[in-house]
């Protein structure tokens, strides 16, 4: 069984602070991880290779100083890894980041492929299920627990709003993982030795065949146009006086717009 | 590459680097540098002393939008069902649907699949010029192939110019197909839509970075432009009983599955269910001090039939348990009164509570975010304001103390 885990270098964004005057984010001394939802991907790619066997390989595009983020995923027990850094990957959306991997899995070839439900740091989770799209693949989405994994298809339970779906698929599948569905393993001391002595392989867009047109900001339909700090309400009160005066000015407001 | 560091302006302040959201530039030997992480949003330009950041405008230019998306009209929004019935989202986004295609002089066409007519009437009721369904018994339950293929088939055969769905389970999984299928972009988890008239470009406005801080995205250059948008967010509009519309019932022969779902399993909990669908929620944050904090919220909760919220920053001090929990990564609430006691309001607890339609803080630090968003702001100690609100209201209600 050839099993992909897709992961992603992001910052600790509970770390990441804002600075009130600016109203930009304060990320000195902010460190870089893996995103949490991709530990519990690593984790249910190696149980799945204890089940069944096969091999696990760790995917992601990013910068080169990503590569630590592979050999962390190394240490855990993955076989393998592979780094997507191109300068022409630049300002990929997810559209593009989506392309850009599937066009290395389909170099890599895979039986299963697996993704945390989102990155903390852009929440989306798109790119798993747009990945699956172009592998032309089935994708199952928020999985909870794995129930059942045989050579040629798989049975999961599936998050939903109000419980939980069982849902059978037919392999090669794309999976999404969250939180609920295992513990992610610590580093072994033989894992930390590999990691040391891996090479990663590093392709860039003349490795995958990657069409020029597809990847990075002039693949990417979507453009952040600004970011900003929510602003103030412009019909906000503040209340003045003494604590009792406060309040009774509120009690008097709510009585006014019929509120109690 | 659009934005680049001339080097030789660069004297390696560093001064950019907390500039940019997308933690993007680094130092190397003693220089600013700009790697793949960028966005091109540009925050970075006007920070940098030395002018040394640039743009390259090698931005791709559109200048005739209207002509090129000429034959993109009208504002879709699909419309989920659970059990055949049209989820509560769907009704919010016909809210939205309907302003934006009013601002653009268009149609509002909805898609549903999977259910009976009589929801199909619901739909135009709310606001619905068109309906699009499908009864087929393949969409009864949800499966992410069948509902992109008709879905993409649909949007390729009409062309709208915009596409919103519930950032739902449902939505946020099989959207991204479409939009993967389409080749378009798509926005997750909008918390505000609005239209620039001159572009008929869609705003879509969602936070970003773990909810630090919103970002507003847009997708110039292709059509349809699609979001998921938050539930609980958007108001729903007026509900006409006469209202009139089209059903159309599309074909969807052909259409298979290669996932099946075997059962599904209903698992919820009381305190979810009650903090979304209450009038009032009074919630807690660290400023409480302490778990015994909430002992007093619950007793001016009680008082007003309410529900209680909370900070991430009191969950994680485990003062009360997740279920509670309200924001970016806990649930969205939209009552008619939300009261957050001791809650600096942190862009990732806001995105939660923002639609609120009256919101009153209570907070010691005058500097605090909440009260940005605050209907009503009262500076001052929890401790000493709630027993005073439990008083006062006691009054009004003629209830001993």
């Amino acid at each position: 069984m050839k099993i992909i885990v897709c992961i992603k270098q992001v910052p600790d964004t509970s770390e990441v602070k804002i600075n009130p005057e600016t109203g930009t984010l304060i990320r000195e001394g902010v460190p870089s991880i893996i995103n949490p939802y991709d530990m519990h991907a690593i984790e249910a790619g190696l149980q799945m290779r204890e089940k069944v066997g096969g091999t696990v390989t760790v995917l992601t595009m990013g910068p080169p100083q990503a590569d630590s983020a592979l050999r962390d995923a190394i240490s855990m027990g993955a076989d393998d890894a592979v780094l997507l850094s191109d300068r022409a990957f630049a300002g990929s959306d997810t559209w593009a980041t989506s392309y850009t991997l599937s066009k290395a899995i389909e170099k890599l070839g895979a039986d299963i492929i697996i993704c945390g439900k989102q990155a903390i740091d852009g929440d989306t989770a798109q790119v798993g299920p747009e990945v699956a799209e172009f592998l032309n693949i089935p994708h199952i989405s928020y999985i909870r627990k794995m129930e059942d994994i045989t050579q040629s298809s798989i049975r999961v339970q599936r998050l939903m709003d109000e419980g939980y779906d069982v849902v059978e698929s037919t392999l090669p599948v794309l999976l999404t993982v969250v939180k609920e569905l295992n513990e992610p393993r610590f580093p072994s001391l033989r894992g930390k030795m590999a990691a040391k002595k891996a090479e990663i392989k590093k392709w860039g867009s003349s490795d995958i065949q990657a069409d020029e047109s597809s990847i990075g900001l002039k693949g990417s339909p979507t453009r952040v146009k600004n970011i900003f700090a929510p602003g103030a309400k412009k019909d906000r009160k503040m209340l003045e006086g003494t604590p009792e005066e406060q309040v009774d000015t509120l009690i008097k407001e709510l009585k006014g717009i019929k509120c109690l | 590459m659009p934005v680049i560091v001339n080097i030789d302006k660069c004297i390696g302040c560093e001064e950019c680097l907390s500039s940019c959201p997308f933690d993007a530039i680094v130092i190397k030997e003693g220089k600013a540098f700009i790697n793949e992480y960028c966005q091109m949003c540009m925050a970075c330009l006007s920070v940098c002393p030395e002018g040394a950041i640039i743009e390259t405008g090698e931005v791709p230019q559109i200048t005739d939008y209207r002509s090129q998306f000429a034959d993109y009209k009208g504002v879709w929004i699909f419309a989920e069902q659970r059990g055949g019935k049209v989820v509560s989202v769907a009704y919010e986004l016909l809210g939205i649907g309907r302003r934006l295609a009013d601002e653009l002089n268009t149609e509002l066409s909805s898609v549903l699949f999977g259910s009976p007519e009589s929801e199909a009437q619901e739909l135009i009721r709310w606001g619905a010029d068109k309906v699009y369904m499908s009864m087929e018994q393949i969409f009864e339950r949800f499966n992410d192939e069948p509902y992109s293929k008709l879905l993409s088939t649909l949007i390729r055969e009409h062309r709208p110019e915009i596409v919103l769905a519930g950032a739902t389970p449902v939505g946020r999984s099989f959207i991204p197909r479409v939009a993967a299928r389409l080749r378009t972009g798509l926005t997750a988890d909008c918390t505000s839509l609005e239209i620039d008239k001159d572009t008929r470009n869609l705003l879509q406005i969602r936070p970003a970075f773990g909810g630090n801080i919103m970002a507003t995205i847009l997708c110039p250059n292709n059509r349809p432009q699609m979001a998921t948008v938050r539930p609980r967010v958007m108001k729903r509009g007026p509900y006409d009983e006469g209202r009139k519309g089209e059903i159309i019932l599309v074909n969807a022969d052909g259409i298979s599955s290669r996932t099946r779902v075997l059962d599904t399993i209903k698992e919820t909990s009381d305190i979810t269910v009650n903090l979304q669908e209450v009038d009032i929620v009074v919630s807690g944050g660290r400023g409480l001090g302490n778990p015994k904090g909430f002992r007093l919220l619950e007793e001016l909760a009680g008082l007003l039939n309410g529900a209680i919220g909370a900070s991430r920053a009191a969950v994680d001090e485990g003062w009360i348990p997740y279920s509670h929990q309200v924001g970016q990564t806990g649930k969205t609430v939209c009552p008619k009164i939300y009261i957050a006691c001791g809650i600096s309001g942190a862009v990732q607890h806001l995105v939660g509570m923002q639609s609120s339609d009256i919101i009153i803080a209570i907070n010691k630090n005058h500097e605090a975010p909440i009260f940005n968003v605050a209907t009503y702001g009262i500076v001052g100690d929890v401790y000493e304001i709630i027993p005073l609100l439990i008083k006062k209201i006691k009054e009004v209600k003629g209830i001993d103390n």
